[in-house]
């Protein structure tokens, strides 16, 4: 998409922000058993999903893992219909996303296949275990997986350019490889990927968690494809991102059909997250991206806690 | 590593082709969302559970809300797309089944070039992809 067609996609989307939210408010004023208008609960999660969108770019991270832990933690919402939104706000993300990156060749088709199908199918396990466990138990076990990626965004390393001495011989047979150009070294890198056996047995877990609590999974996507099988940093970011797309199409389908899907609920999510992340594009140049990464982490950990406290004590 | 000579700074035609199909099925799934939410929030679709009647149902469990706003889950809300709340599903099932046509798309393609062991993993993942959306598969409390 061209500058133009960005300004007009944002320009849509600001006036079907403001048109979602505030007309219908003033159309129709029913009250709630909460002694609120209907209208106020979406109206809210629209405005602190924009904020999570601005968060995400700025820290780095997905929108699905910052969705569920603070709205189930935070919001009057059950955990299923929680799950059910959380995975269709990443997968949006993920689709608005795929097409530019597969273009620009960042994002690779070939390595993602394969990946794909592993943690698909695993997403499918991953979101029937997740609806069939007690909901406390998935809370708890939602709050330890939230405190777990704060460690490892506090603990990951990241390789902009990992050593890969040689290809393992399933990448070859597969031919996984490629180029791409580095503005900052200004010379086309080629990159090939090592331990495919083990990365692709690690997206067994990546997609039974991804399925179980609805969370987007670049968390653990990227120090997968990165830090162990070798791919560069740009090449993961981009081929994690495109990938969610496929392990979030899976589980969003179990947790559609079983009716975990409110539309009141999904569409001032989508936009939300949609119109932060514009914003957090546009901010990325001034913001300094240590102390958000910092608070993103402390709002982590601080959601995870609560997840953990409502698993434990309801 | 095998010394091919196929490495590029493009990206190839499978991939072009499952990006056209994913971003055309994106921006539609996206404007039918919007129109529907519309249709849905102004009142000009009557929606099954009245608007200020939601927020009772999504504090609740998927298996309370569905036994108490007497839903039947799976597809059954293609039988309710008359309704506000439920056309909004339309714009949502394309948006979670782009990826499947994405696949299929490119099966050919790999199988024209010779790339038999991709074109088995794609019709796969399709088959996967399906057997999910089908509502053949669930879990449940």
């Amino acid at each position: 998409m061209g500058k133009n067609g960005r300004y007009a996609m944002g320009l849509f989307l600001c006036c079907t922000a403001i048109l979602l939210t505030a007309a219908p408010a003033i159309a129709q004023n029913g009250i709630d058993n909460g002694g609120h208008s209907w209208w106020f609960w979406p109206l809210l999660l629209f405005i602190v999903t924009f904020v999570m969108g601005i968060l995400a770019v700025l820290g780095g991270v997905g929108g699905g893992v910052l969705f569920v832990p603070i709205i189930s933690g935070f919001f009057p919402f059950h955990l299923d219909f929680v799950r059910g939104t959380g995975l269709l706000v990443a997968l949006s993300g993920a689709l608005a996303a795929g097409p530019g990156l597969l273009k620009a060749n960042l994002a690779s088709l070939r390595l993602a296949i394969p990946v794909a199908l592993i943690a698909s199918s695993c997403a499918i396990v991953g979101a029937m275990i997740g609806l069939a466990l007690p909901t406390n138990v998935v809370q708890i076990a939602l709050g330890a997986t939230i405190l777990g990626i704060c460690i490892l965004m506090l603990t990951a390393k990241k390789s902009t350019i990992p050593d890969v001495p040689e290809a393992d011989k399933l990448s070859s047979a597969l031919r996984i490889y490629g180029v791409y150009y580095e503005p900052s070294l200004k010379q086309n890198i080629n990159w090939k990927v090592h331990r495919t056996p083990l990365g692709l047995c690690l997206f067994v877990i990546i997609g039974v968690m991804a399925g179980m609590f609805g969370l987007g999974a670049g968390w653990a996507n990227v120090p997968v494809l990165n830090l162990l099988m070798g791919a560069p940093l740009k090449i993961s970011v981009a081929t994690s991102k495109f990938l969610l797309s496929i392990t979030d199409t899976s589980a969003a389908w179990i947790y559609m059909n079983k009716g975990c899907v409110i539309p009141l609920m999904v569409v001032p999510s989508l936009v939300g997250i949609m119109l932060g992340s514009f914003v957090g594009v546009r901010l990325l140049k001034v913001a300094k991206p240590t102390f958000i990464r910092w608070m993103v982490i402390g709002i982590l950990a601080f959601a995870g806690l609560k997840a953990l406290q409502k698993g434990i004590f309801g | 590593m095998e010394n091919k000579t196929d490495v590029s700074l493009e990206a190839s035609e499978e991939q072009l082709l499952y990006a056209k199909f994913l971003e055309v099925g994106m921006y539609v799934g996206l404007a039918i969302l919007f129109i529907t939410y519309f249709l849905y929030i102004f009142g000009i679709m009557e929606p099954y559970i009245p608007l200020s009647e939601v927020s009772h149902y999504w504090s609740q469990n998927v298996g309370d809300y569905l036994h108490e706003a007497n839903i039947n889950a799976g597809w059954s809300w293609v039988g309710m797309v008359g309704y506000g709340d439920f056309i909004n599903f339309i714009g949502i099932a394309i948006l979670a089944g782009v990826t499947i046509f994405c696949y299929i798309a490119i099966i050919p393609l790999l199988i024209r070039t010779g790339d038999m062991v991709y074109a088995v993993i794609a019709a796969l993942e399709a088959l996967v992809l399906i057997l999910a959306a089908s509502g053949l598969i669930t879990g449940g409390h």
